[in-house]
């Protein structure tokens, strides 16, 4: 076993410290190192995206970094999203639209959708679909999920979050 | 059936899904969430070769790596007598090999050490010889002269598995030797694999103080498991505790035993400490249950008129290295007789023949009911082929051909009774929305202008909800299953199903059937499933039967609890049980509404105030054993644009309209519907498990093995017509599977359409690009 090293970064709003091998993969050190299991892998080889997390404000597949390279960095997973005590508007819109099926994709599609929202809040339905192109959802066929996030788009503009 | 008010939410409220909440907040507790003091990883050796005599292992670099605890060979098991285990259909599977190796990627050793990294490191120190063996890809090579014989194990030295068939042979043949017209159709249903987004794995549990096992398990059928290990593992049953945790979908893919299980079990035997395997994705893709690989040849006998009067049919199918099959033990080719499909007429006969071959084993049921994507798509390309040779439109071909209305129960010329069906229905209204007559004008305009446009319809007929008992077991046990009601004082409830979700939503559908019978909001009533200490036996989660057994079992249980609170509210009310009349959530006395008791006051009387002579509490459990299958139905039509230049298909449109019976949730059936609707996009285009000459696997990877994304995938338009099932306590047929099983053909029948006029009968899927462009390039349309 390599020589652990001390990585430090922000996480939902919390500094965390804890060496791990440089090897360590980052979806690994997020979900057993960290404890935050919402972050999923399904695929290991980059394309389901069931461990997207936002790293300094981009969508990241987790299972395709090192934690060393997240060293220094701010990171958000699904455990992070802004609530306020209530769900996210995006995880309203989940839910109201039926966006989610087994709940294996949600995590990374939730995060992915976030991204977009920030960069673009207010996406037409081929703008969604694109946006979301790098998460796979085996259950719902997608069209609920675009649905989720239009319904998100517009209960933030009219003053969510 | 009454509507209930909102607050209750019975059947036929969209209710929201009442599991959502912990999967949106990333509180989900799937297997690999699980993390139990002391727990160790598990990490599998398998075979690079497809055919190979397995000369030697060798373990000592492995062993000595810091961190690794343990390392199974086949030879270790074999002293355990667990070398091997039977699969769910009268073969047998290695569960470490010995002697050779029959597929690539099969399992050789099993590496256990403190933590994933270092076990994975060990299983590439494990050294293993092997000796390579003449390999057979072909299935139709499988019973040459010439072909090697893969297993050397049984007594048979054959690669023929079964040859089954079914139906009236003299009767089919006269009819066909009678008959003007013989349409004929050989397809192929290619070897795909459900790929749920989470793999398989456990945590095996042992502990040795008190002599329990608990595994953590991502099972479709929690309850067989637990009897299966006890019986294969000789571990008595009551120290089993088989506990299937959320589950990242499953289509299928999760009802065998795979052997990363047994494995597991026997390293937490060994060690005493939990053992964690988890699959890989291209350990998934490569070994576990693959579907279909069925070879079929069907005819159609019909007039000059298109009356069809026959259907003959001819499959090889191929089971890879082991018949692990999970099907009924009475029907080694699943459901597949039902490929007379929708159509009325007398004479049928249909014969399957399974072979082995150097491939991953399997057969299982990739959301749908043992091989029944198989037969409708086989019998709804048929019937385009036969439209094509007659120069029929295929809507009004099926429509001449339907089974009517006043016939059901209907049965088939292969023996199967349809519980009710108004197929017409179904057809004109998806005809009314996709603007039929419009759209074919459009496609003959078009046709002129040289551009390439087609149309596609699928009236299928779906076969759900197994048992009855009497017809339908797995391994043995009879495919009845349960529900089990709890009611609380204060008139909240938690119930208990042998079934158990795997994103279809359970812990909402169940809930509102109990508050359609009983009148408790479903908010207040507790789902549970999937612990095998806890709930009621039941047989699982696959083949649409949920709401057919359970769901059913649960109407019932209910009804019986209403019995109990009749004659409590009479004991209150200071009447007799006869003047009580029910509406959900009270009963009252006739013609005096204002003297009523609600069902909550009734369960705190069941704990507080109980009439003499009555048992205290309420509940009630009920085995379930449905008296015939479900027979949903509906029509898909596709419509097609077809690139000239680049052969690239897009799906313009997609309607569906889809029967299921009355409805529990029409947010949920509908949801159901996108997703079925969306892996057959994925079967018809895209998936794909190939192997070359040597038997090695291409799609064994998210990489090659394609599933469509939100770009590739269209939008859904769909519709509902109800005919309730005669049979079932509350009309209901299931539907998670209707729209697997029916839209391949819908999409394969519309690129046949737009290609039609250049004499193209059939295409194999998946359909790429690169196979219509290969097409086109034959006919002149492109350079």
């Amino acid at each position: 076993m390599a020589k652990k090293e001390l990585i430090k970064l922000k996480i939902n709003g919390k500094e965390r410290e804890v060496a791990a091998e440089p090897r360590l993969l980052l979806v690994h050190f997020i979900r057993e190192q960290l404890g935050l299991t919402g972050t999923h892998v399904g695929c290991d080889t980059s394309n389901c995206g069931a461990c997207t997390v936002l790293l300094n404000g981009k969508t990241v597949k987790s299972c395709t970094m090192f934690a060393v390279q997240a060293d220094g960095a701010e990171i958000m997973t699904v455990e992070g999203l802004p609530s306020n005590g209530a769900l996210h508007p995006l995880q309203e819109g989940f839910k109201e639209e039926h966006g989610l099926q087994c709940g294996f994709c949600t995590p990374g599609m939730l995060i992915s959708s976030y991204a977009l929202l920030k960069k673009n809040p207010n996406p037409t339905e081929a703008e969604i679909r694109w946006g979301i192109s790098g998460n796979l959802c085996r259950c719902t066929g997608y069209q609920n999920i675009v649905k989720a996030v239009q319904f998100a788009s517009k209960k933030m503009a009219q003053g969510g979050k | 059936m009454h509507k209930t008010s909102v607050e209750i939410s019975g059947m036929g409220h969209s209710m929201k899904r009442k599991e959502d909440s912990r999967f949106l907040q990333g509180r989900g507790n799937y297997v690999d969430d699980v993390n139990l003091p002391h727990m160790v990883y598990g990490h599998m050796v398998r075979s690079p070769y497809a055919h190979a005599k397995l000369k030697s292992i060798n373990t000592e670099a492995a062993k000595k790596l810091p961190g690794v605890l343990a390392i199974i060979t086949g030879e270790d098991l074999a002293k355990a007598n667990l070398a091997w285990m039977p699969t769910l259909f009268f073969d047998k599977q290695m569960v470490l090999a010995t002697g050779k190796v029959l597929f690539q990627a099969q399992e050789v050793a099993f590496v256990v050490a403190e933590d994933r990294y270092t076990a994975a490191d060990a299983a590439e120190l494990v050294e293993v010889e092997y000796e390579e063996l003449p390999v057979l890809v072909d299935p139709h090579k499988a019973m040459d002269a010439d072909a090697p014989i893969l297993r050397d194990d049984r007594e048979e030295k054959s690669n023929h598995i079964f040859h089954w068939e079914v139906g009236d042979k003299q009767a089919t043949d006269k009819a066909f030797t009678e008959s003007a017209v013989n349409a004929k159709v050989h397809a192929v249903f290619q070897r795909c694999h459900p790929a749920p987004l989470e793999t398989c794995g456990c945590v095996a549990d042992y502990n040795n103080a008190t002599e329990r096992l608990t595994i953590y398990l991502t099972s479709q059928a929690p309850h067989a498991h637990r009897t299966l290990f006890s019986i294969v593992g000789g571990i008595p049953e009551q120290n089993i505790r088989v506990v299937s945790p959320d589950i990242g979908g499953g289509f299928g893919n999760k009802v065998p035993i795979y052997p990363g299980y047994v494995c597991a079990v026997v390293a937490s035997l060994t060690l005493g400490v939990p053992v964690k395997w988890i699959e890989t994705r291209s350990e998934n893709l490569q070994s576990t249950g693959f579907a279909r690989d069925y070879h079929m040849t069907a005819e159609l006998a019909a007039d000059k008129t298109g009356k069809i009067k026959a259907m003959r049919v001819k499959t090889l199918a191929d089971h890879g290295a082991f018949n692990a099959a999970a099907q009924p033990t009475k029907f080694p080719a699943g459901l597949f007789s039902v490929c007379t499909g929708s159509y009325d007429y007398p004479a049928a006969f249909c014969e399957v023949d399974g072979v082995y071959t150097n491939k991953a084993p399997g057969g299982i049921a990739y959301r749908c009911s043992f091989r029944i994507t198989e037969a409708a798509y086989l019998i709804e390309r048929a019937v385009d082929v036969l439209a094509l040779d007659l120069k029929m439109d295929p809507a009004e071909l099926r429509r001449k051909n339907y089974i009517q209305p006043a016939q059901f129960p209907y049965k088939t010329p292969l023996g199967w009774t349809y519980d009710s069906g108004k197929y017409e229905g179904a057809l004109d209204k998806a005809l009314g929305m996709v603007g039929y007559k419009e759209i074919r004008k459009e496609q003959e305009e078009k046709r002129k202008k040289g551009e390439l446009m087609g149309i596609g319809i699928s009236s299928f007929t779906e076969a759900v909800g197994a048992g009855p008992a009497h017809t339908f077991d797995i391994a043995g046990i009879k495919m009845f299953d349960s529900a089990e009601i709890r009611i609380h004082p204060t008139g909240k409830a938690i119930c208990r199903m042998g079934t158990k979700s795997q994103g279809q939503g359970h812990e909402t559908t169940y809930a509102q059937i109990v508050a359609q019978e009983l009148g408790i909001p479903a908010k207040d009533v507790i789902i549970e499933e999937g612990d095998t200490d806890t709930a009621p036996y039941g047989l699982g989660t696959y083949a649409s039967r949920s709401t057919p057994t359970s769901g059913a079992a649960t109407a019932i249980a209910a009804r019986k609890i209403r019995e109990k609170a009749k004659k409590i509210a009479a004991f209150l009310l200071e009447a007799s049980e006869e003047d009580l009349e029910w509406e959900p959530g009270k009963f009252f006395v006739k013609g005096a509404p204002g003297k009523a008791k609600t069902i909550q006051e009734i369960a705190f009387a069941a704990y507080t105030n109980i009439p003499p002579g009555l048992e205290a509490g309420l509940e009630a459990v009920n085995y379930y054993d449905p008296p015939n299958l479900t027979f949903p139905f509906g029509t898909y039509i596709c419509v097609v644009d077809i690139d000239k230049g680049t052969g690239e298909i897009k799906v313009r449109r997609f309607i569906a309209v889809d029967d299921c019976g009355n409805v529990i949730n029409p947010m949920i059936v509908e949801g159901q519907i996108h997703g079925g609707l969306t892996e057959g996009l994925a079967i018809a285009f895209m998936q794909l498990i190939d192997y070359d000459e040597n038997g090695n696997v291409s799609g064994g990877s998210f990489m090659d093995y394609l599933i469509p994304t939100a770009v590739e995938t269209p939008h859904w338009e769909t519709g509902l017509t109800c005919t309730p099932s005669p049979h079932h306590p509350f009309g209901a047929k299931g539907v998670g599977e209707s729209p697997n099983v029916g839209s391949p053909a819908a999409f394969v029948n519309a690129v046949v359409d737009a290609l039609s006029h250049l004499g193209v009968k059939h295409i194999d899927m998946p359909i790429t690009p690169w196979k219509v462009w290969n097409i086109l390039k034959e006919k002149g349309i492109t350079g």
